[in-house]
Protein backbone atom coordinates (compact mmCIF):
# COMPACT_ATOMS: atom_id res chain seq x y z
CA UNK A 1 0.00 0.00 0.00
CA UNK A 2 1.40 3.37 -0.94
CA UNK A 3 0.93 6.85 0.48
CA UNK A 4 1.71 10.33 -0.75
CA UNK A 5 3.82 12.64 1.40
CA UNK A 6 3.89 16.27 0.28
CA UNK A 7 6.97 18.22 1.34
CA UNK A 8 6.67 21.95 0.79
CA UNK A 9 6.00 24.61 -0.44
CA UNK A 10 6.82 25.68 3.13
CA UNK A 11 8.77 23.04 5.01
CA UNK A 12 11.66 23.02 7.47
CA UNK A 13 13.63 20.52 5.36
CA UNK A 14 14.29 23.23 2.83
CA UNK A 15 13.68 26.91 3.51
CA UNK A 16 12.99 27.82 -0.11
CA UNK A 17 9.59 27.25 -1.68
CA UNK A 18 9.18 24.05 -3.69
CA UNK A 19 6.76 21.15 -3.63
CA UNK A 20 8.02 17.57 -3.64
CA UNK A 21 5.28 14.96 -3.70
CA UNK A 22 6.66 11.59 -2.60
CA UNK A 23 4.95 8.29 -3.20
CA UNK A 24 6.09 6.02 -0.39
CA UNK A 25 5.71 2.39 0.57
CA UNK A 26 6.63 2.06 4.21
CA UNK A 27 9.99 3.79 4.56
CA UNK A 28 10.83 3.59 0.87
CA UNK A 29 10.32 6.33 -1.68
CA UNK A 30 9.09 4.85 -4.95
CA UNK A 31 8.18 7.95 -6.91
CA UNK A 32 8.58 11.70 -6.74
CA UNK A 33 7.07 14.69 -8.46
CA UNK A 34 8.87 18.03 -8.13
CA UNK A 35 7.24 21.41 -8.71
CA UNK A 36 9.54 24.41 -8.64
CA UNK A 37 7.27 27.11 -10.01
CA UNK A 38 6.62 29.07 -6.83
CA UNK A 39 9.12 31.87 -7.25
CA UNK A 40 8.54 33.43 -10.63
CA UNK A 41 9.93 36.93 -10.27
CA UNK A 42 9.69 38.28 -13.81
CA UNK A 43 13.41 39.01 -14.02
CA UNK A 44 13.71 38.17 -17.73
CA UNK A 45 10.96 40.67 -18.47
CA UNK A 46 12.64 43.15 -16.14
CA UNK A 47 15.74 43.14 -18.34
CA UNK A 48 13.66 44.37 -21.28
CA UNK A 49 12.78 47.56 -19.38
CA UNK A 50 16.30 48.49 -18.23
CA UNK A 51 19.21 49.75 -20.23
CA UNK A 52 22.30 47.57 -20.40
CA UNK A 53 24.25 49.25 -17.58
CA UNK A 54 21.37 48.96 -15.11
CA UNK A 55 20.83 45.34 -16.14
CA UNK A 56 24.08 44.38 -14.39
CA UNK A 57 22.52 45.07 -11.01
CA UNK A 58 19.41 43.10 -11.90
CA UNK A 59 21.53 40.15 -13.09
CA UNK A 60 23.31 40.29 -9.75
CA UNK A 61 20.03 39.81 -7.93
CA UNK A 62 19.02 36.62 -9.77
CA UNK A 63 20.93 34.69 -7.13
CA UNK A 64 22.63 36.06 -4.03
CA UNK A 65 25.42 33.52 -3.69
CA UNK A 66 26.31 33.16 -7.38
CA UNK A 67 26.12 36.92 -8.00
CA UNK A 68 29.71 37.11 -9.30
CA UNK A 69 28.98 34.36 -11.85
CA UNK A 70 25.76 36.03 -13.00
CA UNK A 71 27.32 39.46 -13.54
CA UNK A 72 30.28 37.83 -15.24
CA UNK A 73 27.98 36.01 -17.64
CA UNK A 74 25.92 39.14 -18.28
CA UNK A 75 28.86 41.44 -18.91
CA UNK A 76 30.59 38.88 -21.16
CA UNK A 77 27.43 38.64 -23.19
CA UNK A 78 27.11 42.39 -23.69
CA UNK A 79 30.83 42.72 -24.47
CA UNK A 80 30.46 40.04 -27.16
CA UNK A 81 27.54 42.00 -28.63
CA UNK A 82 29.55 45.23 -28.59
CA UNK A 83 32.68 43.47 -29.93
CA UNK A 84 34.87 44.79 -27.11
CA UNK A 85 37.84 43.03 -25.54
CA UNK A 86 38.55 43.76 -21.86
CA UNK A 87 42.10 44.46 -20.61
CA UNK A 88 44.15 41.44 -19.39
CA UNK A 89 44.31 42.75 -15.81
CA UNK A 90 40.51 42.90 -15.67
CA UNK A 91 40.36 39.26 -16.78
CA UNK A 92 42.56 38.18 -13.87
CA UNK A 93 40.68 40.34 -11.36
CA UNK A 94 37.38 38.87 -12.51
CA UNK A 95 38.84 35.39 -12.09
CA UNK A 96 40.00 36.15 -8.54
CA UNK A 97 36.55 37.34 -7.44
CA UNK A 98 34.83 34.47 -9.27
CA UNK A 99 37.00 31.85 -7.55
CA UNK A 100 36.69 33.50 -4.13
CA UNK A 101 32.92 33.43 -4.42
CA UNK A 102 33.14 29.78 -5.46
CA UNK A 103 35.08 29.04 -2.26
CA UNK A 104 32.40 30.94 -0.34
CA UNK A 105 29.57 29.02 -2.01
CA UNK A 106 31.17 25.59 -1.52
CA UNK A 107 31.99 26.25 2.14
CA UNK A 108 28.43 27.42 2.70
CA UNK A 109 27.16 24.24 1.07
CA UNK A 110 29.51 22.02 3.09
CA UNK A 111 28.10 23.57 6.27
CA UNK A 112 24.53 23.08 5.09
CA UNK A 113 25.19 19.46 4.13
CA UNK A 114 26.63 18.82 7.59
CA UNK A 115 23.55 20.45 9.07
CA UNK A 116 21.25 18.27 6.98
CA UNK A 117 22.89 15.03 8.11
CA UNK A 118 22.74 16.24 11.73
CA UNK A 119 26.46 16.97 12.18
CA UNK A 120 26.12 20.42 13.77
CA UNK A 121 29.73 20.64 14.98
CA UNK A 122 31.11 20.58 11.45
CA UNK A 123 28.43 23.06 10.37
CA UNK A 124 29.51 25.58 13.03
CA UNK A 125 33.24 25.33 12.29
CA UNK A 126 32.80 25.53 8.53
CA UNK A 127 30.66 28.64 8.79
CA UNK A 128 33.12 30.27 11.17
CA UNK A 129 35.90 29.85 8.61
CA UNK A 130 33.67 30.97 5.76
CA UNK A 131 33.76 34.44 7.34
CA UNK A 132 37.38 34.72 6.16
CA UNK A 133 36.32 34.53 2.49
CA UNK A 134 33.49 36.98 3.08
CA UNK A 135 35.97 39.41 4.65
CA UNK A 136 38.19 39.05 1.58
CA UNK A 137 35.28 39.73 -0.78
CA UNK A 138 34.33 42.74 1.34
CA UNK A 139 37.86 44.11 1.17
CA UNK A 140 38.14 43.67 -2.59
CA UNK A 141 34.68 44.72 -3.70
CA UNK A 142 33.14 46.74 -0.86
CA UNK A 143 30.39 44.35 0.16
CA UNK A 144 30.19 40.93 1.75
CA UNK A 145 27.84 39.09 -0.56
CA UNK A 146 26.44 41.32 -3.32
CA UNK A 147 29.74 42.32 -4.83
CA UNK A 148 28.79 44.66 -7.73
CA UNK A 149 32.32 44.09 -9.05
CA UNK A 150 32.03 43.24 -12.74
CA UNK A 151 30.92 45.90 -15.15
CA UNK A 152 30.74 46.21 -18.90
CA UNK A 153 34.34 46.82 -19.97
CA UNK A 154 36.16 45.39 -16.96
CA UNK A 155 35.91 45.58 -13.18
CA UNK A 156 35.11 48.49 -10.90
CA UNK A 157 38.01 48.38 -8.45
CA UNK A 158 41.66 47.47 -8.47
CA UNK A 159 43.65 45.31 -6.05
CA UNK A 160 46.33 47.18 -4.08
CA UNK A 161 49.46 45.47 -2.62
CA UNK A 162 47.97 45.61 0.91
CA UNK A 163 44.84 43.78 -0.23
CA UNK A 164 47.04 41.24 -2.01
CA UNK A 165 48.93 40.54 1.23
CA UNK A 166 45.63 40.10 3.07
CA UNK A 167 44.34 37.66 0.45
CA UNK A 168 47.50 35.54 0.65
CA UNK A 169 47.34 35.41 4.45
CA UNK A 170 43.68 34.38 4.51
CA UNK A 171 44.22 31.80 1.76
CA UNK A 172 46.92 30.07 3.83
CA UNK A 173 44.50 29.80 6.74
CA UNK A 174 41.69 28.60 4.46
CA UNK A 175 43.87 25.96 2.83
CA UNK A 176 44.85 24.51 6.20
CA UNK A 177 41.24 24.48 7.38
CA UNK A 178 39.89 22.97 4.15
CA UNK A 179 42.44 20.14 4.34
CA UNK A 180 41.28 19.51 7.91
CA UNK A 181 37.61 19.46 6.80
CA UNK A 182 38.49 17.00 4.06
CA UNK A 183 40.04 14.73 6.66
CA UNK A 184 36.91 15.05 8.83
CA UNK A 185 34.69 14.13 5.89
CA UNK A 186 36.83 11.10 5.03
CA UNK A 187 37.32 9.81 8.61
CA UNK A 188 34.20 10.68 10.59
CA UNK A 189 31.61 7.84 10.55
CA UNK A 190 28.75 10.33 11.03
CA UNK A 191 29.41 11.62 7.52
CA UNK A 192 30.31 8.28 5.93
CA UNK A 193 27.22 6.42 7.13
CA UNK A 194 24.83 9.13 5.99
CA UNK A 195 26.37 9.81 2.59
CA UNK A 196 27.96 6.66 1.13
CA UNK A 197 25.71 4.81 -1.36
CA UNK A 198 23.03 7.47 -0.93
CA UNK A 199 21.63 9.42 -3.87
CA UNK A 200 23.23 7.33 -6.62
CA UNK A 201 23.36 8.90 -10.09
CA UNK A 202 25.11 6.67 -12.63
CA UNK A 203 27.26 8.38 -15.30
CA UNK A 204 24.90 7.36 -18.12
CA UNK A 205 21.88 8.74 -16.26
CA UNK A 206 23.75 11.96 -15.50
CA UNK A 207 24.37 12.52 -19.20
CA UNK A 208 20.83 11.51 -20.20
CA UNK A 209 19.28 13.90 -17.66
CA UNK A 210 21.65 16.81 -18.42
CA UNK A 211 23.16 17.12 -14.96
CA UNK A 212 25.67 19.97 -14.63
CA UNK A 213 28.48 21.09 -12.36
CA UNK A 214 29.65 19.18 -9.28
CA UNK A 215 26.77 16.67 -9.61
CA UNK A 216 28.04 15.64 -13.04
CA UNK A 217 31.67 15.60 -11.92
CA UNK A 218 30.77 13.43 -8.90
CA UNK A 219 29.41 10.89 -11.41
CA UNK A 220 32.87 10.60 -12.90
CA UNK A 221 32.40 12.77 -15.98
CA UNK A 222 35.08 15.34 -16.68
CA UNK A 223 33.04 18.37 -17.66
CA UNK A 224 33.81 21.91 -16.63
CA UNK A 225 33.12 25.04 -18.66
CA UNK A 226 36.32 26.57 -17.33
CA UNK A 227 38.31 23.80 -19.03
CA UNK A 228 36.08 22.95 -22.00
CA UNK A 229 35.21 26.47 -23.17
CA UNK A 230 37.62 28.82 -21.36
CA UNK A 231 36.43 32.32 -20.67
CA UNK A 232 38.26 35.26 -18.97
CA UNK A 233 41.73 34.05 -17.92
CA UNK A 234 40.90 30.38 -17.49
CA UNK A 235 42.98 29.37 -20.50
CA UNK A 236 46.09 30.80 -18.78
CA UNK A 237 45.55 29.73 -15.16
CA UNK A 238 46.18 25.97 -14.72
CA UNK A 239 43.81 23.82 -12.67
CA UNK A 240 42.55 20.25 -12.43
CA UNK A 241 38.97 19.22 -13.08
CA UNK A 242 38.08 17.23 -9.96
CA UNK A 243 36.10 14.04 -10.54
CA UNK A 244 35.06 11.16 -8.30
CA UNK A 245 33.41 8.00 -9.52
CA UNK A 246 31.42 6.70 -6.55
CA UNK A 247 28.38 8.65 -7.91
CA UNK A 248 26.86 9.26 -4.46
CA UNK A 249 26.45 12.17 -2.03
CA UNK A 250 29.87 11.40 -0.55
CA UNK A 251 31.48 11.99 -3.95
CA UNK A 252 29.64 15.31 -4.26
CA UNK A 253 31.05 16.45 -0.92
CA UNK A 254 34.59 15.46 -1.91
CA UNK A 255 34.29 17.12 -5.34
CA UNK A 256 33.33 20.40 -3.72
CA UNK A 257 36.00 20.20 -1.02
CA UNK A 258 38.69 19.44 -3.60
CA UNK A 259 37.42 22.27 -5.77
CA UNK A 260 37.97 24.68 -2.88
CA UNK A 261 41.63 23.60 -2.78
CA UNK A 262 41.90 24.05 -6.57
CA UNK A 263 40.33 27.52 -6.30
CA UNK A 264 42.86 28.54 -3.65
CA UNK A 265 45.72 27.54 -5.96
CA UNK A 266 44.10 29.38 -8.87
CA UNK A 267 43.76 32.60 -6.87
CA UNK A 268 47.40 32.31 -5.74
CA UNK A 269 48.57 31.73 -9.31
CA UNK A 270 46.61 34.70 -10.63
CA UNK A 271 47.98 36.96 -7.88
CA UNK A 272 51.50 35.90 -8.86
CA UNK A 273 50.89 36.49 -12.57
CA UNK A 274 48.65 39.56 -12.33
CA UNK A 275 49.33 41.68 -15.44
CA UNK A 276 49.82 45.41 -15.01
CA UNK A 277 47.87 48.08 -16.83
CA UNK A 278 44.29 49.27 -17.00
CA UNK A 279 41.57 47.38 -15.15
CA UNK A 280 38.62 48.72 -17.12
CA UNK A 281 37.78 50.47 -20.36
CA UNK A 282 35.43 53.37 -19.84
CA UNK A 283 32.05 52.86 -21.45
CA UNK A 284 29.33 55.46 -21.99
CA UNK A 285 26.32 55.36 -19.66
CA UNK A 286 23.98 54.36 -22.48
CA UNK A 287 25.39 51.61 -24.71
CA UNK A 288 23.67 50.68 -27.96
CA UNK A 289 24.96 47.32 -29.28
CA UNK A 290 24.32 46.50 -32.94
CA UNK A 291 21.37 44.17 -33.68
CA UNK A 292 22.23 40.54 -33.10
CA UNK A 293 22.28 37.82 -30.50
CA UNK A 294 24.81 36.33 -28.18
CA UNK A 295 25.20 33.42 -25.76
CA UNK A 296 27.66 33.17 -22.93
CA UNK A 297 28.43 30.29 -20.59
CA UNK A 298 30.05 30.41 -17.17
CA UNK A 299 30.85 27.71 -14.62
CA UNK A 300 28.92 29.04 -11.63
CA UNK A 301 29.56 27.35 -8.24
CA UNK A 302 26.49 25.15 -8.83
CA UNK A 303 27.21 24.24 -12.45
CA UNK A 304 26.91 25.55 -15.96
CA UNK A 305 25.14 28.89 -16.23
CA UNK A 306 23.84 30.16 -19.56
CA UNK A 307 22.73 33.64 -20.56
CA UNK A 308 21.25 34.56 -23.92
CA UNK A 309 20.63 38.09 -25.21
CA UNK A 310 19.02 39.41 -28.35
CA UNK A 311 19.50 43.04 -29.26
CA UNK A 312 17.50 45.10 -31.72
CA UNK A 313 19.90 48.05 -31.78
CA UNK A 314 18.22 50.07 -29.05
CA UNK A 315 19.54 50.79 -25.56
CA UNK A 316 17.57 47.93 -23.98
CA UNK A 317 17.74 44.18 -24.71
CA UNK A 318 14.91 42.84 -26.86
CA UNK A 319 15.01 39.45 -25.11
CA UNK A 320 17.05 38.13 -22.25
CA UNK A 321 17.12 34.49 -21.18
CA UNK A 322 18.78 32.90 -18.15
CA UNK A 323 19.22 29.16 -17.61
CA UNK A 324 20.41 28.52 -14.07
CA UNK A 325 22.25 25.34 -12.94
CA UNK A 326 19.64 24.25 -10.39
CA UNK A 327 16.96 24.00 -13.07
CA UNK A 328 19.24 21.72 -15.08
CA UNK A 329 19.81 19.51 -12.04
CA UNK A 330 16.14 19.04 -11.07
CA UNK A 331 15.50 16.02 -13.40
CA UNK A 332 18.56 14.19 -12.06
CA UNK A 333 17.40 14.90 -8.50
CA UNK A 334 14.09 13.22 -9.29
CA UNK A 335 16.06 10.17 -10.47
CA UNK A 336 18.24 10.17 -7.34
CA UNK A 337 15.13 10.28 -5.14
CA UNK A 338 13.46 7.28 -6.79
CA UNK A 339 14.12 3.71 -5.64
CA UNK A 340 14.95 1.34 -8.47
CA UNK A 341 16.28 -2.23 -8.45
CA UNK A 342 18.42 -2.82 -5.40
CA UNK A 343 18.93 0.91 -4.81
CA UNK A 344 16.51 2.02 -2.11
CA UNK A 345 15.77 5.60 -1.01
CA UNK A 346 14.58 6.07 2.55
CA UNK A 347 12.52 9.02 3.76
CA UNK A 348 15.33 10.05 6.14
CA UNK A 349 17.70 10.52 3.17
CA UNK A 350 15.48 12.99 1.33
CA UNK A 351 17.03 16.20 2.80
CA UNK A 352 20.63 15.30 2.05
CA UNK A 353 19.89 13.90 -1.43
CA UNK A 354 17.99 17.00 -2.42
CA UNK A 355 20.58 19.17 -0.69
CA UNK A 356 23.44 17.48 -2.53
CA UNK A 357 22.70 19.38 -5.75
CA UNK A 358 23.15 22.66 -3.83
CA UNK A 359 19.62 23.78 -4.67
CA UNK A 360 18.93 27.47 -5.13
CA UNK A 361 15.30 27.89 -6.03
CA UNK A 362 15.07 31.65 -6.09
CA UNK A 363 16.61 31.52 -9.55
CA UNK A 364 14.70 28.49 -10.77
CA UNK A 365 11.02 29.50 -10.89
CA UNK A 366 9.25 29.05 -14.21
CA UNK A 367 5.76 29.91 -15.44
CA UNK A 368 2.87 27.45 -15.16
CA UNK A 369 -0.59 28.03 -16.62
CA UNK A 370 -3.59 27.63 -14.33
CA UNK A 371 -7.24 27.67 -15.36
CA UNK A 372 -9.13 28.41 -12.14
CA UNK A 373 -12.60 27.69 -13.56
CA UNK A 374 -11.67 24.23 -14.80
CA UNK A 375 -9.18 23.74 -11.90
CA UNK A 376 -6.55 22.59 -14.36
CA UNK A 377 -2.85 23.44 -14.55
CA UNK A 378 -0.38 22.73 -17.33
CA UNK A 379 3.09 23.60 -18.58
CA UNK A 380 3.85 24.45 -22.19
CA UNK A 381 5.74 21.92 -24.25
CA UNK A 382 8.69 22.86 -26.41
CA UNK A 383 6.60 22.88 -29.61
CA UNK A 384 3.93 25.13 -28.12
CA UNK A 385 6.63 27.52 -26.94
CA UNK A 386 8.23 27.61 -30.40
CA UNK A 387 4.85 28.26 -32.03
CA UNK A 388 4.15 31.11 -29.58
CA UNK A 389 7.55 32.73 -30.05
CA UNK A 390 7.35 32.52 -33.86
CA UNK A 391 3.98 34.24 -33.73
CA UNK A 392 5.29 36.92 -31.42
CA UNK A 393 8.36 37.67 -33.52
CA UNK A 394 6.21 37.94 -36.66
CA UNK A 395 4.09 40.58 -34.98
CA UNK A 396 7.10 42.63 -33.87
CA UNK A 397 9.18 42.38 -37.02
CA UNK B 1 39.99 3.15 9.98
CA UNK B 2 37.10 5.58 10.64
CA UNK B 3 36.44 6.23 14.28
CA UNK B 4 33.67 8.28 15.85
CA UNK B 5 34.46 11.57 17.53
CA UNK B 6 37.12 12.71 15.05
CA UNK B 7 36.44 16.36 15.88
CA UNK B 8 36.74 16.00 19.68
CA UNK B 9 40.36 17.22 19.73
CA UNK B 10 39.34 20.27 17.68
CA UNK B 11 36.53 21.02 20.11
CA UNK B 12 38.90 20.85 23.12
CA UNK B 13 41.37 23.14 21.33
CA UNK B 14 38.62 25.69 20.75
CA UNK B 15 37.41 25.54 24.36
CA UNK B 16 40.34 27.74 25.39
CA UNK B 17 39.90 30.22 22.52
CA UNK B 18 37.87 33.40 22.50
CA UNK B 19 34.38 33.08 21.03
CA UNK B 20 34.05 33.88 17.32
CA UNK B 21 30.67 35.62 17.61
CA UNK B 22 30.60 39.35 18.22
CA UNK B 23 27.82 40.51 20.57
CA UNK B 24 27.16 43.20 18.02
CA UNK B 25 24.09 45.34 18.58
CA UNK B 26 24.52 45.91 22.32
CA UNK B 27 28.20 45.30 23.17
CA UNK B 28 31.52 45.13 21.32
CA UNK B 29 30.51 47.53 18.57
CA UNK B 30 34.15 48.51 18.16
CA UNK B 31 34.99 44.95 17.03
CA UNK B 32 32.89 45.32 13.87
CA UNK B 33 35.57 45.61 11.24
CA UNK B 34 34.81 47.50 8.06
CA UNK B 35 37.40 47.67 5.27
CA UNK B 36 38.37 50.78 3.35
CA UNK B 37 36.02 51.29 0.44
CA UNK B 38 32.96 49.81 2.11
CA UNK B 39 29.73 50.80 0.39
CA UNK B 40 27.44 52.28 3.04
CA UNK B 41 25.17 55.29 3.48
CA UNK B 42 25.57 58.05 0.90
CA UNK B 43 27.16 61.36 1.94
CA UNK B 44 26.32 64.28 -0.33
CA UNK B 45 28.30 67.50 -0.58
CA UNK B 46 26.05 70.33 -1.82
CA UNK B 47 28.92 72.78 -2.35
CA UNK B 48 30.58 70.58 -4.97
CA UNK B 49 27.41 69.60 -6.87
CA UNK B 50 27.00 71.19 -10.31
CA UNK B 51 23.53 69.79 -11.01
CA UNK B 52 24.48 67.64 -14.02
CA UNK B 53 21.90 64.92 -13.05
CA UNK B 54 24.31 62.11 -13.91
CA UNK B 55 23.54 60.26 -10.64
CA UNK B 56 19.84 60.36 -11.46
CA UNK B 57 20.47 58.83 -14.88
CA UNK B 58 22.68 55.95 -13.72
CA UNK B 59 20.80 54.92 -10.57
CA UNK B 60 19.38 51.41 -11.21
CA UNK B 61 16.95 51.53 -8.27
CA UNK B 62 15.38 54.96 -8.88
CA UNK B 63 16.56 56.02 -5.43
CA UNK B 64 17.48 59.53 -6.59
CA UNK B 65 15.15 62.43 -7.32
CA UNK B 66 16.16 65.76 -8.79
CA UNK B 67 14.70 68.84 -7.07
CA UNK B 68 15.36 72.55 -7.43
CA UNK B 69 16.63 74.70 -4.60
CA UNK B 70 17.90 78.30 -4.48
CA UNK B 71 21.19 77.28 -6.14
CA UNK B 72 19.70 75.26 -8.98
CA UNK B 73 19.13 71.58 -9.59
CA UNK B 74 20.31 69.00 -7.06
CA UNK B 75 19.64 65.37 -6.13
CA UNK B 76 18.07 63.95 -2.99
CA UNK B 77 18.66 60.31 -2.04
CA UNK B 78 16.08 57.89 -0.66
CA UNK B 79 18.15 55.42 1.32
CA UNK B 80 15.21 53.04 1.72
CA UNK B 81 15.35 52.39 -2.03
CA UNK B 82 19.14 52.42 -2.39
CA UNK B 83 20.84 49.13 -3.27
CA UNK B 84 24.34 50.43 -2.38
CA UNK B 85 25.82 49.74 -5.81
CA UNK B 86 27.88 52.92 -5.79
CA UNK B 87 27.05 53.86 -9.41
CA UNK B 88 26.21 57.48 -8.50
CA UNK B 89 29.54 57.99 -6.72
CA UNK B 90 31.37 56.37 -9.62
CA UNK B 91 29.82 58.50 -12.35
CA UNK B 92 29.75 61.83 -10.44
CA UNK B 93 32.12 64.12 -12.39
CA UNK B 94 33.00 66.33 -9.38
CA UNK B 95 33.00 63.66 -6.62
CA UNK B 96 30.18 65.31 -4.71
CA UNK B 97 28.78 61.91 -3.71
CA UNK B 98 30.65 59.51 -1.44
CA UNK B 99 29.73 56.20 0.13
CA UNK B 100 30.57 56.18 3.82
CA UNK B 101 30.95 53.23 6.20
CA UNK B 102 27.64 53.85 7.99
CA UNK B 103 25.84 50.54 7.55
CA UNK B 104 22.99 50.88 10.04
CA UNK B 105 20.36 52.37 7.76
CA UNK B 106 17.28 51.57 9.78
CA UNK B 107 14.73 54.10 10.99
CA UNK B 108 11.21 54.38 12.33
CA UNK B 109 10.55 57.37 10.11
CA UNK B 110 11.06 57.46 6.35
CA UNK B 111 12.33 61.04 6.58
CA UNK B 112 15.36 59.87 8.58
CA UNK B 113 16.42 57.86 5.54
CA UNK B 114 16.50 60.87 3.25
CA UNK B 115 19.96 62.22 2.43
CA UNK B 116 19.93 65.89 1.53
Amino acid sequence: MSFYIPIGPQHHVHPEPLLMKFKVEGEQVIDVEINVSYTHRGIEKGFEYRDYMKGIFLAERICGICNAAHTLCYTQNIEQLLGKEIPPRAKYLRLIVEELSRIHSHLLWLGLAAHQIGFETLFMYVWRDREKVLDLLETITGNRVVTAYNTIGGVRRDITPEIEQKIRKSLDYLEERTKYFKKVVMEEPTVLVRTQNVGILKPREAIELFAVGPVLRASGIKHDIRADDPYIAHDEVPFNVVTYDTCDVYARILVRVDEILECINMVRYSLDHLPSGEYRIRMPVIVRPPPGESVSRVEAPRGELLHYVRSDGSDKPYRYKVRTPTLANIPSTARMLTSRGDYIVYIADIPIIFGSIDPCLCCTGRVMFIDIEKSKSWVWTYNELVRYSLKRFERHD
Amino acid sequence: MPRPGYMVSEIYKNLLKKRATILYPFKERELVHLPKGFRGRIIFNRDKCIGCQMCFRVCPAQAIKIIEDERGKRPIFFMYRCIYCGSCAEYCPVKAIELSDIFENIAFNKKDLLVK
